[in-house]
């Protein structure tokens, strides 16, 4: 699972154009939203496309997505169990 | 009463120039690389800065400038009067991509909520607390007349103190914007001929 961490911390700082972080910069069970990394509600839509996009992984209820997307640790869980592609 | 000009601010062929004194000097050719290249030198210190498109950098970086860089305090009621010819077609046509295959529609929700001009007037508006009257016009060129007369007509009609008035014009790596601020209070002629012989 190491390896999807790296993937999706690369992808969040591209995708969400995150300026002056690294992948180092990000720990596993850093919080993504609010004090962590500090993403906002635009960037929380842009990870539910990037669920549906990469990895054939489709939100039905939003509210889901506060818990899945608490730290790369959440989301790469997430993602290794549900899938599709 | 005459209203009159503050100060000025000019992006374009790779210089910034405030006052007809050049600040800044970039060759960078890439639009992204040079605007980015004097938010950093100008310190903005907007990190929401990145995640904006081509025009709204553009605005905020060239507004930011320009009040940073003057004299007073902002005047939460100053009017914002911004213009160009391309509206957000670069955005546009990045949004456009991600939704013209049927089989591979993924809309980037980040695109998308640039995708109308006026986000710029928003992105200035919060950047430097304004609930004021504010507007954006799309002309062929930059035009002189209507600006002096919207500008002149808010402050008649105490719509506003002042009125930020703008040309941000940005396609590709094509890019010209110019700002300038209106007052009662400027001491430099507010009139069509004048604005053409700054902007040119």
């Amino acid at each position: 699972m190491g390896e999807l961490k790296t993937e999706l911390k690369n992808k969040i700082i591209t995708s969400l154009n995150l300026e002056d972080i690294s992948v180092e910069d990000i720990n596993d069970n850093d919080n993504l939203f609010g004090e962590g990394l500090g993403l906002d509600s635009i960037d929380a839509l842009e990870l539910i496309v990037m669920l549906d996009k990469d990895y054939g992984i489709k939100l039905t209820d939003p509210k889901e997505g506060k818990k899945i997307f608490e730290s790369i640790e959440t989301m790469a869980k997430f993602i290794e169990e549900n899938r599709t592609k | 009463m005459n209203n009159g000009i503050h100060h000025y601010c000019r992006i374009s062929n790779g210089q910034v120039i405030l006052d007809d004194k050049v600040l800044f000097t970039n060759e960078e050719k890439n639009f992204d690389g040079f605007i980015k290249s004097v938010y950093k030198h100008f310190e903005i210190d907007y990190p929401k800065f990145y995640k904006m498109d081509p025009l709204c950098k553009l605005s905020i970086v060239i507004a930011s400038i320009l009040l940073d860089n003057s004299e007073g305090a902002i005047e939460d009621d100053m009017a914002l009067l911004l213009s160009n010819k391309s509206s957000c077609i670069d955005v546009d046509l990045k949004h456009q991509s991600t939704i013209e295959d049927k089989d591979d529609y993924y809309p980037s929700p980040a695109n998308f909520v640039y995708t109308l001009p006026n986000i710029a007037l928003g992105e200035i508006s919060i950047k430097y607390k304004l609930r004021s009257e504010n507007s954006f016009f799309i002309f062929e060129d930059f035009n002189p007349e209507f600006m002096v007369d919207y500008a002149n007509s808010l402050i008649h009609l105490n719509k506003a103190s002042s009125v930020l008035c703008a040309w941000v014009e940005v396609n590709k790596d094509n890019y010209n914007a110019f700002v300038y601020k209106v007052s009662p209070n400027g001491k430099t002629e507010h009139s069509k001929e004048h604005l053409k012989t700054l902007i040119e």
